[in-house]
This record gives structure tokens, C-alpha cells and sequence, in this order.
């Protein structure tokens, strides 16, 4: 298939930045988008030109590093998946796809398409993990856990970190990735213990490095490519109320 | 020269870590602020590593190339990670999981630390629950196990299929805790370019900031390479595309040993090629060989009109189907080690039995433990997997077979290390995939996780401190020495030697024709007359790469391709010496498999009075051929055997 591509550049993180359009020609069906972007980028070397700058790593829907909005959804129009796991077989022939990088104020573009999402590792930072050193633990089957809270735990912990909830949102909020974070140790005995603190700390970093409020608009949810739950949301404010009122 | 001391410590092997430690040097608290430490790598067994040293007090600097420590190559790992638990009550034990290990490996592992790996093994599920990992759990409360490939035990603990995330997630809070107290310095989005050795010790690294393109000097008292594996070599791998060789080529060069660097492990249920604009290969877990079998049709005919999109496979009648590990490894069936059901799919595809419009694929089918269990368990077990199956070929595996085929996934070779896993350079120590160490020639599924966390947060933390133990009144480092300068010039020098050639062919041109001559005479077959073709055709190589690679953009400021070309630099010269190693060893052993040398039945066929040994190479320069250094392998607790998967 032929496409054409416009594409965010921008040189630096103060640079200015403009849409530049690129015609790319007989891509396969079964390349994936980020197969696509390197036949560009190919060209555009070939030719001694800079590729287009882009975040990408294990290629397997799991590092969370791939960032791309794509026709105005952050990691294209299909569901439940990252970038690198589009596929161009989800474009039509002579299509015009729009790439840009996430926009949103804590996230600055480093270059091209990346951004830079320290932010959330600051987040974690504040509280996002339970405070034991190695060793000096009990017998893991010391600490039973009803199989229902587990899996719930799991699905929250499934977050990859790439920040789409933030790229969708329209005030920029954090509260999915924070949420998800916090209701994983929420239903967790090993959690419990610093749950007040870590509700309270984490948030107080979210607001402090300038991410929005949440006003309810679902679409963090709804662009996940791990389906991660807005009813995170809902535990993480249980939770923020609960220590407010400890 | 260097003499290889691998340091086992005396007595029974059940006793060895327990008197190493008890007799080690410690350093007391107050001394260990005045300690710098760096560790290079926030996988598995540097973020734990970091993590732990920082709990001890000394001051940790750590690196990665990512934006987010959170994204090493680790949080790829689906399947699970071992432990001698014990939990199922099925047999299991300490010594069972350490002759498993040995005997995956075919014996050409290191008795003393593989016992010590299976030991710590239990502490590390202990920690990883109590730092809120949520592996998955029976209805009772408790930890649920699966199986994996070359053992009759349950031992496996998984988070769906998603273990190496959450194992790496866990690590990642340690180290976030860690990075909050003050005591780890974090530095993202850098790459190591080179070690720097004082008074014949490592006292620190050159860094390339990847945003800034500035090169940085960072010095410390001790340096631990946690910086994973070079299986993307091959090109095309499982590995994550910044996977890379460089961190261990760097440290061959300036003087330690590389360990066995033609022990590569292809893993035998990856989605096959489809085409060569691809990148990478994805991984479709082993833990599919619990409840998955493996076939190809009996008759070529029907291979044949399936290779052509004429027959379905879900036509094939029970009867013309050959579960070809079932029917060749009664005992262990689909679960035999990956390099046993790696060459088994390369053989029957060989005689024509292929599918997929390749005919280099294989069936991995559901279908009767879809029947047996219903369609919510299987979904239950692998959902993801199955989801990202369909994502990428566009087939419904729950309801035609899954293709897979043999990829390179791991390395098993690496820098040599010591019992403390200290190479031969003093005070570079490495951890996790990228030393040799436990795995010997063949790494059993769910132990590498297993040993990325062993060394990180309970083998290092012990031996590097009995190294820094004397190192207390040495001040921190100034890194504006003669060899700082020296070591930075020369990184330097090579990448304004790349913008010089300014060529007409790209980086991953070359790397894709690498990775050709790899997969063809390095990779699951070898042989004398291909091994000797791919030294010379690698040599042409990179003489061609050096006359017309180009690399445009500038020095300063990000720049993709530069980064690109500085690791392939580094692989086309580790590809050769991993040539060299294997015409060196004249045997077949684990995934090591020369065609010359197989049993009537076609196994790997070993020769212990001859390759009984650690092959450990010396860099002599860059105009002379390595040196090879052998440290024998001795088997007191184990009796060596032709490995046997048919019987049990
Ligand atoms: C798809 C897949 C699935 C797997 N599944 C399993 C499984 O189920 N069970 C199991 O036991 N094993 C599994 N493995 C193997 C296992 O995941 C790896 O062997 C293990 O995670 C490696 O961990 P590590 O800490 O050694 O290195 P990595 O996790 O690879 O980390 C390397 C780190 O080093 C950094 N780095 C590298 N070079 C440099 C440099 N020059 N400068 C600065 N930083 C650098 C990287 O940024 C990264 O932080 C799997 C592997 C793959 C590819």
C-alpha cells in the first residue's frame, strides 16, 4: 500500500516545530506500524537525511516506551494495544496517516517525536512501592491473598507506563497511572501497612508536577492499551479520603 | 596475563555460600557512604543490584538507556521464574532444581555457583511477594506454579504472562524507594561507551547522554555490567531493539575474558518471518508447551498444499498428524528443553513436513486442551498471548493451530566471571545475561529471571562488598585523570571516525546482512566449512561497513543512527569471535550443535575428555587473533550422562 505521512518534526526541545509531510510506497499489510516508520527512516538516510526521532524498544506491546498519536489517538485507532503492535493491515491504501508526539505539558518533546516521561518516574518515586530492603522477609506463603484481590492487583499492575492516559486527556490528569499504581498495593496486605502516606505523597507529586484534574471524561479508560480500569480511579479516591480523614 | 581463579570456595557444595559468606570481608556502616559504586543496567539484575547495595549505604550511581529505568529488556520476560519451592509437594528441592539446571546446560556449567542459584532461589519469591509482586495465586490463598520445559516438577511462579514485568516492577519500587532516600543516582537515556581502568582495577565509565550527545565521566571504587545480552547480533531476535553487545564487548576489550560467546539459545515457539522489512521476532511463551502440542503434517503432500494456502490444517485428520515430540521424547514430550525442540522443528522442516506459506513453521495446537479444559481456561492462562498472536499474523488461534518457528532469544555466553562474579579485570563485576555463568550450554525456561535476581539482590551485594572491603580509604574519583582523558578520546575517536566515512549504506543494512551470516552458519547448525566462510565473510563485512556506512545527523544533540552504528561497531566484531568459539569446540553440546559431531538419532553428541571446559578469550589487540583460555569444569555431586529426554 502507499500512504502519505505527515509528521511532527521538531529539532529540539526549544526548537520550533512543523508538520512535513512524507509519501511512503508499498508497504505490506502484515508490517507494523513501527516496520513502517523504519522503511522511512531507511530512505531518509539513504537519501543523508535525519530519520524521524522516535520512542520504541521490546517492539511487544510491554516496555511502554512506543508513544506515537496517530490520527489523533495515542497509539492509533486500534484498541487495547501499543503503537509497535499496529499493524498497517488497520490502514487503507492511499491513506493520510497524522503522527505526532504526545502533547501534554509535564511530558516535554525531547525531539521529533519523543517526549520525556520522567514525570511518572518521580511519581513513583514519592511512594510507589512497599518500604522493605532485601532479605528479612517472610516465607511467601506466609502472606495468603484471596485470589480475587490478586488478580485485581495484577490487572492494575498490567499499567506500562507509556502515558497515553495523560496524551488523551484533555487537562493533561495522571489519575489513571497514579490510581493504577496505588490500587495495586491497595488490595494488597503488603501494601496496607503505608497506605496512608503513599495515597497522600503521590498525589501531592502528581498535582506538583503540573498534571490536570480529572473531570470524568473516561478517556484515559478508553485509550489504555492495557484496559486499565477507571474504577482504579474511584479506589484511589476512597483512598485519598480515607487518609485525609486517619 | 591474567591467571583464571575461578575462587569455589572449599567444602561440600551445600556449604559453600553458607561459609563464603560467613567468612567474608564486611565493610562497617559509616565507611560504606565513602563507597561509590556504578552500575550499568536496570534490568533484573541491576536494579536489584543497585536497589540492595543502596540499602547497604554505599552511594549508587546507575544507568540505562531507556527514558525509565522500568523499561530494561527484563519487563519482556512472560513465562515465570523458578524457584525449589517446593509448594505443589510434586518432589522438588534445592538439589533436584540445581541438577536440572546442570543437566539443561549438558554439563558445561559451573557446579558451584549453579547449586548456589537454587539455593537463593526461595528468597527470591519470598521477596519479590512481600514487595507486593501479585503472582498469581490458587483459590485457597496461596501461590499457584506451571510447568516449564526440562524438568518433571512444578516450579514455576508467573504473573499471567506478564512475570517479567512485575518482577521487574518490583525491582523498579526498590529502586524508586532507593533513588527518593538520596542514595541511588539515577541517569536515563545514557549509554556506556567504555570502562576505565586505573592501576590495572575498573574505576569508572565514559557514558554517551543520548539527549545531549555530550560524553560524561563517572568514576567509582567497583563497576558492575548488568547490561543484558548480545542476541540481537543475529539481527533478528526476541530480543528489544537498544538490546545490545557493546557493555561486554567494551569490557573484553580492555582486558576481560569473554565466556563461551558461541552459547546463543534459539528459542523454539517464536511467531516465524514473515518478511524482510521486519525488525524483530516476537516470543510466544513456553509456558504454551504445558497445554499446547506440536505437529506437522505427516505427509509432504499435505505440507505441501498448506505452504501453498490450499488446505487448512484444521482439515488434517488425527491421524496424518506427527506430534514429532511426543512421538521422538516419550518422557518429557512438548516440554523437552528448547534446544532438543528447537532442532527437532528445524529438522522436520528440512525434510519438507513445514507449513505456512515458508514452509519454515511448525503447528503449536490448543485444540485438545481446548476440549479437555474449555475456551475461559485456556484464555485465562494465556489470553495475552493469544492476543498478541492474532495481532500479528491475523489468525484466531483459539481456533486455527498458532505457527511458530525456532528464533534467537538469549545468550548464555558473556564475560567470564569468578564465583564472586567478578571478571578478570578487578572490580568490573557482571551480572544477570550478561556473564556466562549458571546456564552452561543451554538455559532451562524461567531461569534467567531466576538468575538476574539471584545475582542482584543476593549474590552481589555479598561479594562486592568483600571486594570494596579494602578499598575504604581510597577518596572518590577524579575524573579528570590522564586514563579518564585517555579512555574518553578514544570514544571520541570512533565516532568522529563514523561521521568521517560518510558513506551510502545504512547502519541496519549492515546489520541485517550480519545478522544473515549469523543465522545461516552461526546459528542452529554449524560446521567447520560455515563457521570458517562466516569469520571471513564477517571480516569483508566490516571492512565494507568502515568504507561505506553512513551515519548523517550531527555529533551533538540526539542522534538514533549514531547510536545505532556505535552498537553495530561492537557486533561485527563479536560475531566473529563467536565463530571462533564455536570452531573451537569441536562437540555438539546444548544449543551449541555441530553437524559433524550428533548421535545415530541426530542428538548432540558431547566430548567431555576433550570440551569439558569454560572457553574464556583474551583480546590480544585489534591485528591479533584472541586467546583462548580453558577453565575445566569439574563434576564432584552430579554424574555426567548423555543427556536423556525419552525416558525418565
Ligand atoms: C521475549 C522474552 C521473554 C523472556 N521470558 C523469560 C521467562 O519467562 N523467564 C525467564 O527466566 N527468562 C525469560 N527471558 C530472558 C530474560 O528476560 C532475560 O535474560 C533477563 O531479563 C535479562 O535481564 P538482565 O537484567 O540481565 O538484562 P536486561 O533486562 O536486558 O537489562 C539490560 C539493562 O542494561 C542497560 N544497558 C545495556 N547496555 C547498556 C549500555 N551500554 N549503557 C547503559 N546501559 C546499558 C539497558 O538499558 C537495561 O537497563 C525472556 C527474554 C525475552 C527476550
Amino acid at each position: 500500500m502507499d500512504l502519505k505521512l505527515k509528521i511532527w518534526r521538531q529539532a529540539g526541545p526549544d526548537a520550533e516545530g512543523k508538520f512535513v509531510h512524507y509519501p511512503v510506497h508499498n508497504i505490506s499489510q502484515d508490517a507494523s506500524f513501527l516496520e513502517m516508520m523504519d522503511i522511512l527512516n531507511e530512505e531518509l538516510v539513504a537519501n543523508g537525511e535525519e530519520p524521524v526521532a522516535f520512542d520504541h524498544d521490546c517492539r511487544e506491546g510491554i516496555c511502554g516506551m512506543c508513544s506515537l498519536f496517530i490520527n489523533g489517538y495515542p497509539h492509533g485507532p486500534d484498541d487495547s494495544i501499543t503503537t509497535c503492535q499496529l499493524h498497517m493491515r488497520k490502514f487503507k491504501d492511499g491513506e493520510t496517516i497524522v503522527i505526532e508526539p504526545w502533547r501534554a505539558k509535564p511530558f516535554p518533546i525531547i525531539k521529533d517525536l519523543m517526549v520525556d516521561r520522567s514525570a511518572f518516574d518521580e511519581i513513583i518515586q514519592a511512594g510507589g512501592y512497599v518500604s522493605i530492603n532485601t532479605g528479612g522477609v517472610p516465607d511467601a506463603n506466609a502472606i495468603p491473598i484471596k485470589k480475587e484481590h490478586a488478580d485485581l492487583a495484577m490487572d492494575a499492575a498490567a499499567c506500562i507506563g507509556c502515558g497515553a492516559c495523560v496524551a488523551a486527556c484533555k487537562n493533561a490528569s495522571a489519575m489513571l497511572f497514579v490510581s493504577a499504581k496505588v490500587s495495586q498495593f491497595a488490595l494488597l496486605p503488603q501494601g496496607k501497612i503505608e497506605a496512608k502516606l503513599r495515597v497522600e505523597n503521590m498525589v501531592a507529586k502528581m498535582d506538583d508536577l503540573g498534571f490536570g484534574n480529572c473531570t470524568n471524561t473516561y478517556a484515559c479508560e478508553a485509550e489504555c492499551p492495557k484496559d486499565i480500569s477507571i474504577a482504579n480511579i474511584a479506589r484511589m479516591n476512597r483512598e485519598f479520603l480515607v487518609a485525609k480523614l486517619s | 596475563m591474567t591467571k583464571l581463579d575461578s575462587k569455589i570456595p572449599a567444602g561440600p557444595l551445600a556449604e559453600k555460600w553458607t561459609n563464603y559468606k560467613a567468612h567474608q570481608n564486611l565493610v562497617n556502616p559509616a565507611n560504606k557512604r565513602k563507597i561509590d559504586v556504578i552500575v550499568v543496567g536496570t534490568g533484573l539484575a541491576g536494579g536489584s543490584a543497585a536497589a540492595s547495595l543502596s540499602e547497604l549505604g554505599f552511594n549508587v550511581k546507575v544507568f540505562c538507556i531507556q527514558d525509565s529505568p522500568r523499561r530494561a529488556h527484563s519487563i519482556a520476560a512472560q513465562g515465570g521464574i523458578n524457584a525449589a519451592k517446593n509448594y505443589p509437594n510434586d518432589g522438588d528441592s534445592v538439589y533436584r532444581l540445581f541438577y536440572d539446571t546442570v543437566k539443561g546446560g549438558d554439563y558445561r556449567a559451573r557446579e558451584a555457583n549453579v547449586y548456589r542459584l537454587a539455593e537463593v532461589s526461595n528468597n527470591i519469591i519470598d521477596q519479590c511477594v512481600a514487595q507486593g509482586v501479585p503472582f498469581a495465586r490458587e483459590y485457597g490463598g496461596l501461590l499457584d506454579n506451571r510447568s516449564f520445559g526440562g524438568a518433571l516438577v512444578s516450579r514455576t511462579f508467573y504473573a499471567r504472562g506478564q512475570t517479567g514485568q512485575q518482577l521487574l516492577l518490583g525491582a523498579y519500587s526498590a529502586l524508586s524507594k532507593e533513588i527518593n532516600k538520596g542514595s541511588v543516582e539515577m541517569f536515563t537515556r545514557r549509554e556506556m561507551m567504555d570502562i576505565v581502568i586505573m592501576d590495572g582495577k575498573a574505576r569508572g565509565i565514559i557514558v554517551r547522554n543520548l539527549v545531549t550527545g555530550e560524553l560524561e565521566r563517572h568514576g567509582a571504587h567497583a563497576v558492575l555490567l548488568a547490561t543484558g545480552g548480545y542476541g540481537n547480533v543475529f539481527f533478528l531476535s526476541t530480543n528489544a531493539m537498544t538490546s545490545n553487545g557493546s557493555a561486554a564487548w567494551k569490557a573484553y576489550k580492555r582486558g576481560a575474558y569473554f565466556g563461551d560467546p558461541s552459547f546463543v539459545q534459539i528459542h523454539p515457539t517464536c511467531i516465524p518471518v514473515h518478511g524482510d522489512y521486519q525488525s524483530k521476532l516476537t516470543l510466544m511463551s513456553e509456558s504454551l508447551r504445558n497445554d499446547g502440542r506440536i505437529w506437522v503434517p505427516k505427509k509432504k503432500e499435505d505440507a505441501e498444499l498448506i505452504q501453498q494456502g490450499k488446505l487448512s490444517p484444521v482439515k488434517i485428520p488425527e491421524e496424518d498428524r506427527d506430534y514429532y515430540l511426543e512421538r521422538r521424547y516419550p518422557a518429557f514430550g512438548n516440554l523437552v528443553p528448547r534446544d532438543v525442540a528447537s532442532r527437532a522443528a528445524k529438522e522436520r522442516c528440512d525434510a519438507g513436513h513445514g507449513v505456512g506459506n515458508t514452509g519454515l513453521a511448525v503447528y503449536l495446537d490448543f485444540k485438545d486442551a481446548i476440549n479437555r479444559l474449555g475456551k475461559n481456561v485456556i484464555e485465562a492462562r494465556y489470553g495475552n498471548l493469544f492476543q498478541m498472536y492474532e495481532k500479528i499474523v491475523d489468525e484466531n488461534p483459539y481456533e486455527t493451530p498458532m505457527m511458530i518457528y525456532p528464533a534467537i532469544h538469549y545468550t548464555m555466553g558473556g564475560i567470564w566471571v569468578d564465583y564472586e562474579l567478578q571478571s578478570t579485570i578487578p572490580g568490573l563485576f557482571v551480572g544477570g545475561e550478561a556473564n556466562f555463568s549458571d546456564h552452561g550450554a543451554n538455559r532451562l525456561g524461567a531461569s534467567a529471571l531466576m538468575q538476574g535476581l539471584s545475582d542482584g539482590y543476593f549474590v552481589l551485594p555479598y561479594t562486592m562488598q568483600n571486594y570494596l572491603a579494602d578499598q575504604i580509604n581510597i577518596p572518590h574519583f577524579d575524573t579528570n585523570t590522564p586514563e579518564f582523558n585517555q579512555t574518553a578520546n578514544d570514544v571520541q575517536g570512533t565516532i568522529d571516525k563514523l561521521f568521517a566515512v560518510n558513506g551510502s549504506k545504512t547502519v541496519d543494512s549492515f546489520h541485517k546482512r550480519l545478522g544473515l551470516i549469523m543465522w545461516d552458519h552461526v546459528g542452529m547448525a554449524r560446521n567447520k566449512e560455515g563457521l570458517e566462510k562466516a569469520i571471513s565473510e564477517i571480516k569483508e563485512l566490516r571492512k565494507e561497513f568502515w568504507e561505506n556506512v553512513s551515519v548523517p545527523g550531527e555529533k551533538t544533540g540526539m542522534n538514533v543512527e549514531l547510536e545505532k552504528a556505535l552498537r553495530v561497531v561492537d557486533f561485527l566484531e563479536l560475531g566473529e569471535l563467536m565463530a571462533r568459539d564455536a570452531l573451537d569446540r569441536n562437540e555438539s553440546c546444548g544449543g551449541h550443535f555441530r553437524e559433524e559431531y550428533k548421535t545415530p538419532e541426530g542428538e548432540a553428541m558431547r566430548d567431555d575428555s576433550k570440551y569439558m571446559y569454560v572457553s574464556a578469550w583474551e583480546y590480544k589487540g585489534a591485528d591479533n587473533e584472541p586467546q583462548l583460555h580453558k577453565e575445566p569444569l569439574i563434576y564432584e555431586n552430579i554424574e555426567v550422562k548423555q543427556r536423556n529426554y525419552k525416558t525418565a
